[in-house]
């Protein structure tokens, strides 16, 4: 065991004792998920947070409603093999969505069942929660959109909306999204976050963020970047999303164990990798930047060691590509 | 709750000791070709000999316990090797080595053992095909309890992740570090998880399993090894 991962692995035990971790909503003033004593956290006082909604703990029922629910958490968990027309790289839903869509702060279905239709500033109109689901595909699955009242969609607004059954009609309800994180002391580094990423995130998503598979082929670790992962397109291409999720959920089962300051970091480390090209590129990298990443929070076009983020990126579509000459 | 799988009270854990000694004791008398060449070469024929019949140095045969072909002895605890992870299996014989996995048949064992052997050994079983002598999902009641509840959903109001979540769909291991928990040894992982609470075995990569090991029940910990002894050993497909 090398130093890093030896103090790594003090830290984690000291923050174990040191308290339970709370997950506050995201209407809450400064809900981060805090650990009191974990030595490296940023302490942020949490208001007496509202509990998150869960989902009933129970099985789909055995109908024909139930059927659709259940092949939507299919879709949810293996969307290569069960949406493979529609998916472009190895990323599955519950990659990013926790637990099946069901974990408070890790943007769960269930909140994001009750938060559409709404205007978007990505599209400039109001978005149906099947149009959203959409975007899923195009952007963080780097495939393409399954077309509206295709079954794909369906089985899976089935199912969120299975898992949202008992919850208040809250489009703000607490747990939605990631929590908000506060601006970091510094601002986010590369070079700090290359070295967060070594000690805490290379162990389950390789040295070079290509993710790995299970013994008998299944996804595990999703790739955080290259032509396995999301597109420039992506909500987790925002340093800012990236952020906000790994601090509340990364590593998993330790959420709220890197500081504020790790978390922006390690967020800047990876969203400043080549990934596959946005789908709206407009054949330039300066006037895709300009009309849709013109926002800190995108390193698409900017220069990192050298290199303009973007400019030699896979064109979008992944494994479709090579199948349908997207 | 399997009953083939006794938690190990002392004079149970004596007799298993006797027919251990037995089993190695036929080993030797049998074995004509004990692996003494340390550092040969020929590491992985050198491994393959000390798994089969150890070695004149005293170390006796893997198999003795561990089973032919790797399988284990789920009824008494005595881990699945076949399968796992070569770079897991060296990681925990360095760790009994040097005695921060403590264990008593195993620390004079993999004392014995010079870093090379053990990497060989490893690489050996690793490449051995997953098998178990755990009861097969077949054979079993399905369990749709709290086993599977943890294994497919961990709690994470509690910050425990889905088991499924590092150790791959089925349990079927990820990686180097992520060890199969399918067709293991339910008095083992059991044994395990006291353990990471004990401070008996090292914390792991991140500390990821003492950290979760300490916010599990042991109805938890029962239900969870239970899941994974019965699902079978070499998974495949797709299912959860």
């Amino acid at each position: 065991m090398n130093t890093r991962v030896a103090i790594a692995s003090i830290v984690a035990i000291l923050a174990v004792a040191g308290g339970s971790v709370v997950l506050a909503g995201l209407d809450q003033p400064r809900p981060v998920a805090v650990q009191s004593s974990a030595p490296a956290a940023s302490s942020v006082p949490v208001a007496a947070a509202k509990t998150p909604f869960t989902p009933a703990d129970r099985p789909i029922p055995n109908n024909e409603f139930g059927k659709v629910v259940a092949q939507g958490q299919k879709i949810f968990n293996n969307p290569g093999l069960y949406a493979k027309a529609y998916v472009g790289n190895q990323l599955r839903c519950a990659s990013c969505h926790l637990d099946q869509g069901r974990t408070a702060g890790a943007a769960p279905m269930w909140a994001a069942y009750l938060a559409y239709p709404a205007y978007r500033e990505k599209n400039h109109h109001v978005n149906t929660f099947a149009e959203r689901l959409q975007g899923c595909f195009r952007y963080s699955m780097n495939g393409k959109a399954p077309p509206l009242g295709d079954p794909v969609l369906v089985a899976l607004e089935t199912y969120s909306y299975w898992l949202a059954q008992g919850a208040p009609l809250n489009p703000k309800i607490a747990g939605r999204g990631f929590p908000a994180l506060p601006k970091p002391a510094l601002a986010a580094d590369y070079h700090r976050g290359e070295k967060v990423y070594a000690a805490r995130c290379a162990l389950c998503h390789g040295t070079n963020g290509e993710g790995q598979h299970a013994t008998n082929g299944a996804p595990a670790f999703p790739a955080l970047w290259g032509d396995g992962s999301y597109n420039w397109g992506a909500g987790m291409a925002s340093v800012k999303n990236a952020a906000e999720f790994i601090r509340a959920n990364m590593p998993l089962g330790q959420g709220g164990t890197l500081s504020t300051q790790d978390a922006w970091d390690v967020a800047m480390f990876v969203d400043s990798q080549e990934r596959p090209q946005d789908p709206r590129f407009t054949g330039s990298v300066e006037t895709t930047r300009a009309q849709f990443h013109d926002t800190p929070q995108s390193m698409y076009g900017k220069v990192v060691n050298g290199y303009v983020l973007g400019s030699h990126a896979t064109p979008n579509g992944g494994l479709l590509r090579s199948k349908e000459g997207l | 709750m399997n009953s083939n799988n006794p938690k190990g009270s002392a004079p149970a854990f004596f007799l298993i000791a006797v027919v251990m000694f037995a089993v190695i004791g036929v080993f030797l008398v049998e074995g004509a070709a004990y692996a003494s060449d340390v550092g040969t070469p020929n590491g992985a024929a050198v491994a393959e000999t000390i798994a089969r019949v150890g070695t004149r140095a005293g170390i006796p045969a893997c198999a003795a316990c561990h089973g032919a072909v790797g399988e284990g002895n789920a009824a008494v605890g005595y881990p699945r090797l076949a399968g796992l992870p070569a770079d897991y299996l060296a990681q925990q014989l360095n760790n009994f080595a040097d005695g921060s996995r403590s264990n008593p048949m195993m620390n004079p064992i993999a004392k014995l053992l010079d870093s090379n052997n053990r990497t060989a050994l490893a690489e050996f079983y690793a490449s051995l095909p997953g098998t178990s002598t755990s009861i097969p999902v077949e054979a079993q009641q399905p369990s749709h309890g709290l086993g599977e509840q943890l294994a497919l959903h961990g709690k994470p109001a509690q910050g425990i992740p889905a088991c499924v979540a590092c150790h791959g769909n089925s349990g079927s291991g990820v990686g180097g570090a992520f060890p199969a928990l399918a067709g293991q040894s339910a008095t083992y992982i059991r044994n395990q998880i006291v353990a990471w609470k004990k401070g008996t075995r090292p914390p792991g990569p991140l500390g990821l399993m003492q950290t979760i090991a300490m916010k599990l029940s042991d109805q938890d910990v029962d239900a969870v090894a239970d899941y994974f002894a019965a699902l079978p050993a070499a998974p495949k497909g797709d299912t959860p």
